[in-house]
């Protein structure tokens, strides 16, 4: 099962390298991992999305991270309300769309065409992780030339 | 105020937190630190590879209790640091290793003798740091320590570049320190506390398992007093031997793998298992999922992540082992366990800890039984990894804590005659053994070197039998005699040892063991007994890897 928990880090090199290397080592896998720095400047927040068989390794993760001396807070979000967001760039092929339907296309998932020029197109979309699976498949018709994702933050209610 | 360099800070920050022996090895990114020591106020011992001066310092600090410090050079110096840094790791040996780094500028060119060292020491340690910043160095020695040495110990890595060795500052050593981030817990929760205290009261079965975190908290008292007013037999794992007396009728001696039968059995049919500064590692449990079927287990440990980790906890206790105990101790009521004390002591009659006297031929059991007798139980014994380890475990009958000293998690061949020397420099009023194999002994066999200019008086027990005894054992039991490259072609080690300037003694009948051993513990100087044992010895009882612990075979007859 998929959960998503943040830790709040002591803002210091190495620190993401202690907490990827936690990972490998102790074979927990990660889905997606952003982090970034906060209103203070000495904490940076990284959101962790991760997938634990069952909830004993979910504890192992969430206690492991907090054995890292410069780990200062961890807590899950699965349970509680949250938003969670991505941001996600997309160029396609975009030969075979107009610009108009291409902007009717990303206005339906307020995503936006950041440039339309010669055969390709980049879009911006931000959304949760149905809100982009869902804007993906409706670009399915065009040839998808490079993508690339934040991650995702998320944020209790 | 007066400046001083980075390596005089280094130095003076050592003194203040009660250093006062350093094991190492010079180097060229170590120059200044020492020309710093060169009139220092502490003692410096020169080991001859750097792996030496991390087991040395380990050793110093399971003797003792305090934190051990080590130091090396950058490059190959700080990588040959790795492996005893990774055994304290695994055993929660508080230590603080000092590695020096190319000059600052210089980090990430692939310069002479540069390596990574925090980046490769990361996940052995409990924490590391780079000092890029002369203004960081004292604090973050002081961090250091502090780190070292609470909540769960752990080594802690200090690479500090050559140029911040050189460079000058104000020397100002903070008093306290905060660390926001860490902040270990003490206090057992009272309500689980309570919950526990219910288990126990109502238990007809219980065991109490304690493992290195007794000896770590210093609660050895609170331990047996624990076990007397609950009348609950104890079984310790290697970790824990010393942390509760042998030779006291509830003990059980060691559980696990090469545990005792009655260990083993009295855990598979306990209703409740205290396991008191433990980690259920694998040779202990054996297979998971059969393991003590019908018990709760109540788990104290200061570290939460060992917790339901390996098997499901029913109260979970996180909390310092003393403190908790001492909570605990005033909860429980006087136990009812005479039918299960009885039921033991049938084990006990029935499936004794023995082995087969083989005549004039020594054995390597009695070897180590004859250790016994004659450092009436009082010595620190270190061990290497494999047969001697485990037949020091199970004949030697630890009553004190602080008196098994051994590679526990890790399995480090070659650790115990370095460690021995840290604990001999730490505890010089103890006779202090390191039962060796004849592998495990060439494996950091330089450091004799050390022990003898030095003057670290310590005595090696080779219990030769000629072969990598452990891997030969396996090779017999599961791998249908196949002895693939575990026969050795062994040095004469009685003219190795002279050539040292240690005594060598060969002791090859039975009759002669005590007499050797006598000899031994007299002498001025460092000994090397070689004990010319048995050849196909096994370690019996054994729990084949992967079978739950009370199938064991040997030791059943």
């Amino acid at each position: 099962m998929k959960h998503t928990i943040f830790a709040l880090v002591e803002n210091r090199p190495g620190v993401l390298a202690r907490i990827s290397g936690l990972f490998s080592a102790r074979a927990f896998n990660i889905d997606s991992l952003a982090v970034g720095e906060t209103h203070d400047p000495t904490i940076s927040r990284m959101t962790i999305i991760v997938d634990a068989k069952d909830e004993r390794i979910l504890e192992q993760i969430k206690k492991q991270l907090h054995k890292l001396i410069d780990v200062i807070s961890v807590e899950d979000l699965t349970k509680k309300g949250f938003f969670e967001r991505e941001l996600v760039l997309i160029k396609v092929d975009s030969s075979s769309c107009s610009k108009q339907k291409l902007h009717k296309l990303t206005d339906k998932f307020s995503a936006k065409v950041l440039s339309y020029e010669g055969k390709k197109a980049v879009i911006e979309a931000v959304g949760d992780k149905d809100e982009i699976s869902a804007l993906l498949a409706a670009l399915g018709g065009m040839k998808i030339c490079e993508l690339v994702r934040t991650g995702r933050v998320a944020i209790a209610k | 105020m007066e400046k001083k360099n980075g390596a005089q800070i280094l130095i003076e920050s050592l003194l203040k937190e009660g250093v006062r022996v350093v094991f190492g090895f010079p180097g060229g990114s170590v120059l200044p630190l020492f020309d710093a020591l060169y009139d220092a106020p502490l003692d410096f011992v020169l080991v001859r590879h750097e792996q030496g001066a991390a087991h040395a310092a380990d050793g110093y600090a399971r003797a003792t209790g305090k934190v051990g410090v080590c130091i090396a050079t950058s490059g190959p110096g700080a990588t040959n640091l790795v492996t005893g840094l990774a055994t304290a790791h695994m055993d929660s040996i508080p230590m603080v290793a000092i590695t020096g780094q190319v000059k600052t500028f210089l980090i990430g060119n692939d310069a002479f003798q540069e390596a990574d060292v925090t980046g490769i020491t990361r996940p052995i340690t409990k924490h590391n740091y780079l000092v890029k910043d002369i203004s960081e160095l004292a604090c973050t020695i002081k961090e250091a320590f502090h780190i070292a040495s609470t909540g769960r110990p752990g080594p802690v890595v200090i690479d500090v570049p050559v140029d911040v060795q050189m460079q000058l500052a104000e020397f100002n050593y903070p008093h306290t320190v905060c660390i926001r981030s860490y902040q270990p817990t003490l206090e057992g929760h009272p309500g689980q506390i309570k919950k526990a205290a219910k288990l126990i009261n109502q238990s007809k079965r219980p065991i109490i398992y304690a493992g290195g975190g007794v000896i770590i908290s210093g609660a050895s008292e609170e331990l047996l007093e624990l076990a007397i007013k609950v009348q609950a037999p104890v079984t310790t794992t290697l970790m824990g031997l010393g942390g509760f007396p042998e030779d006291n009728d509830l003990s059980l001696g060691m559980l696990g793998m090469h545990g005792t039968v009655y260990a083993n059995h009295a855990v598979m049919e306990s209703d409740l298992i205290i396991a008191i500064g433990a980690r259920f590692d694998d040779r202990v449990t054996g297979k998971i999922d059969e393991f003590a079927p019908h018990a709760k287990i109540i788990h104290i440990d200061i570290d939460p992540t060992a917790i339901s980790k390996n098997v499901h906890v029913h109260v979970p206790i996180v909390g310092d082992v003393k403190n908790v105990l001492v909570k605990l101790n005033r909860l429980v009521k006087a136990g009812q366990t005479k039918e299960w004390l009885e039921r033991i002591r049938e084990w006990k009659r029935r499936y004794p800890l023995t082995y087969k006297d083989k005549g004039d031929k020594i054995t390597p059991q009695y070897a180590v039984e004859q250790i016994y007798k004659a450092t009436k139980g009082d010595a620190i014994i270190c061990t290497e990894v494999g047969q001697n380890q485990m037949w020091a475990a199970q004949y030697y009958t630890y009553t004190k804590p602080r008196t098994f000293i051994s590679s526990g998690g890790l399995g480090t061949m070659g650790y115990g005659f370095p460690a021995a020397i840290g604990a001999k420099i730490g505890r010089p009023d103890k006779v202090v053994f390191d039962i060796a194999g004849d592998g495990s002994i060439q494996m950091n066999i330089q450091e004799l070197a050390t022990a003898i200019a030095s003057k670290i008086n310590v005595k090696v027990a080779i219990l030769n039998n000629g072969y990598l005894g452990m891997v030969r054992q396996w090779q017999e039991l599961f791998y249908k005699k196949r002895y693939s490259h575990t026969k050795l072609l062994n040095p004469d080690f009685v003219k190795l040892a002279e050539s040292y300037g240690a005594l060598g003694l060969r002791v090859e009948k039975k009759q002669d063991v005590e007499k050797a051993i006598e000899e031994a513990i007299a002498a001025p100087n460092v000994v090397f007994i070689d004990f010319v044992v048995e050849e196909e010895e096994n370690v019996f009882p054994m729990v084949p890897a992967g079978e739950a612990i009370n199938r064991m075979i040997g030791g059943m007859a």
